[in-house]
């Protein structure tokens, strides 16, 4: 064990890598934990990123990635590739745990673990994974080529995922719980238009068939109450994030859904020295650049704190 | 680069299936951001493990091959002894926890 830092950064999505580039240009020595493999955050595992502001004509997801983190490292940040797997948070000097089962400490915390992928819950579920049930259209859609899939969820990444697929699969199912789709305008408009996504309403997933791999789903009609089976051999489920909020749970309040509470518009926790930003804290808009924005939000916020308790 | 060894459907038979030692078969593609993740992790496991090979299966440039071998999600690590799969593991996940799969290969 070393020295005690100014401030400990958790997690690499465009929240924590932002708060590490201010951070570092304010001279305050960061070290930043990246996590052993989810290096790089949820951008990793998409395609193109049309809508972050300065890239013209879009940019790959782990290019952007890159390039943020290139830039911490540029001023200095210390980035260190392993996931933090315990933290004291609450008395004055703050320490945390690698998964080597080294320790660090400083005098504040910057939490920016984002969120992970929800599952449908089913048991049928993990047998299949990675035998026709996946969470990565962009990683495994290739293998779908001219066979029938289906994607569950109604939001902007199910329909992004449905409409990418359909650059492989002969058809694509979107199965959504209600009469209607939570997406943007621009993502339906995508979707409804393209012919190889027809759209099972009202359909709730009850079993997923297939003894080794993915042969078919149980669909329950939600008003009906009717069970129907869908031929398939693939599913990619996309219904949404919850925030890896597990590491700090019982120190740093959270709301009912898992959420890390800040106070209002600050990244301050009911910890002091404690921040947090990114989808971590987000129910609303959970996007690269308002993570990112909020990354700095963090590392301002920390350094004033840090300047006010000298 | 370096410890690794990459393969194709021409070598397959002579670089894996032949093999005296065992050898892990990674099924990897250049648009998935989790193998990119993996990569250094199991260049770092080769440099440090003489009992196992380590190599790099490319899916986009060998379709077949991961037809054969039911690939539908990447990265898949299969390991292969005397010619057959006798683990699979499927999806990034910590170094840890890698070797813990791997050890009884080592
Ligand atoms: C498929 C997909 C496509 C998307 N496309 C777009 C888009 O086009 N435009 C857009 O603006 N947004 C897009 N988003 C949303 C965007 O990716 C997120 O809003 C953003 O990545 C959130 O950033 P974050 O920094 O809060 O968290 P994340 O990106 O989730 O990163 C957090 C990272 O922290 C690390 N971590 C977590 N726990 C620990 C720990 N205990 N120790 C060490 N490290 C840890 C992990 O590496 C984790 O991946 C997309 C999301 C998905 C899933």
């Amino acid at each position: 064990m070393s020295d005690v830092r100014n401030v400990i950064i958790i997690g690499s999505g465009p929240a924590g890598y932002t708060a590490a580039i201010y951070a570092a240009r304010a001279q305050l020595n960061p070290i930043l934990f990246e996590g052993s493999v989810t290096a790089g955050g949820a951008l990793m595992n998409t395609t193109e990123v049309e809508n972050f502001p300065g890239f013209t004509d879009g940019i790959m997801g782990p290019a952007l990635m890159e390039n943020i983190r290139a830039q911490a490292d540029r001023f200095g940040a210390e980035i260190i590739t392993d996931d933090i797997v315990s933290a004291e948070l609450t008395g004055d000097i703050k320490t945390v745990v690698d998964g080597n089962g080294n320790t660090y400490q400083a005098k504040s915390v910057i939490l920016a673990m984002g969120s992970g992928y929800r599952e449908l819950g089913l048991d049928s579920e993990k047998r299949l994974s990675g035998h026709g049930v996946s969470w990565c259209a962009t990683c495994d859609g290739f293998f779908f080529r001219e066979q029938d899939i289906a994607v569950v969820g109604g939001g902007d990444s199910a329909l992004e995922e449905a409409t990418f697929l359909t650059r492989f699969a002969k058809s694509v199912t979107l199965i959504v719980r209600r009469d209607e789709l939570r997406a943007s305008k621009i993502m339906q408009e995508r979707a409804l238009s393209n012919e190889k996504i027809t759209i099972a309403w009202n359909s709730i997933p009850e079993e997923i068939l297939g003894d080794a791999k993915v042969s078919g789903i149980k669909l329950r009609d939600r008003i009906t109450d009717e069970v129907r089976e869908l031929a398939i051999t693939g599913l990619f489920v996309a219904i949404g994030h919850d925030p890896r909020s597990e590491l700090v749970k019982g120190q740093v309040e959270l709301d009912d859904e898992g959420y890390v509470k800040v106070m209002d518009r600050t990244t301050a926790t009911n910890i002091p020295g404690v921040f947090a930003c990114g989808d971590l804290v987000d129910h609303t808009y959970r996007q690269a650049i308002t993570a990112a924005g909020s990354g700095c939000s963090a590392a301002l916020d920390a350094e004033r704190w840090l300047a006010a308790s000298e | 680069m370096g410890a690794t060894k990459i393969v194709t459907e021409a070598s397959f038979a002579e670089d894996v299936l032949m093999s005296d030692k065992p050898v892990l078969v990674d099924f990897w593609a250049e648009w998935c951001g989790p193998c990119k993740m993996i990569a250094p992790i199991l260049e770092e496991i080769a440099a440090n493990n003489e009992g196992i090979t380590i190599v790099k299966l490319n899916v986009d440039e060998n379709p077949a091959l991961s037809a054969q071998y039911g690939i539908t999600s990447i990265p898949t690590m299969n390991v292969f002894k005397g010619g057959e799969v006798v683990k699979s593991i499927i999806g990034a996940k910590p170094k840890a926890a890698l070797l813990a799969d791997l050890a009884p290969y080592l």
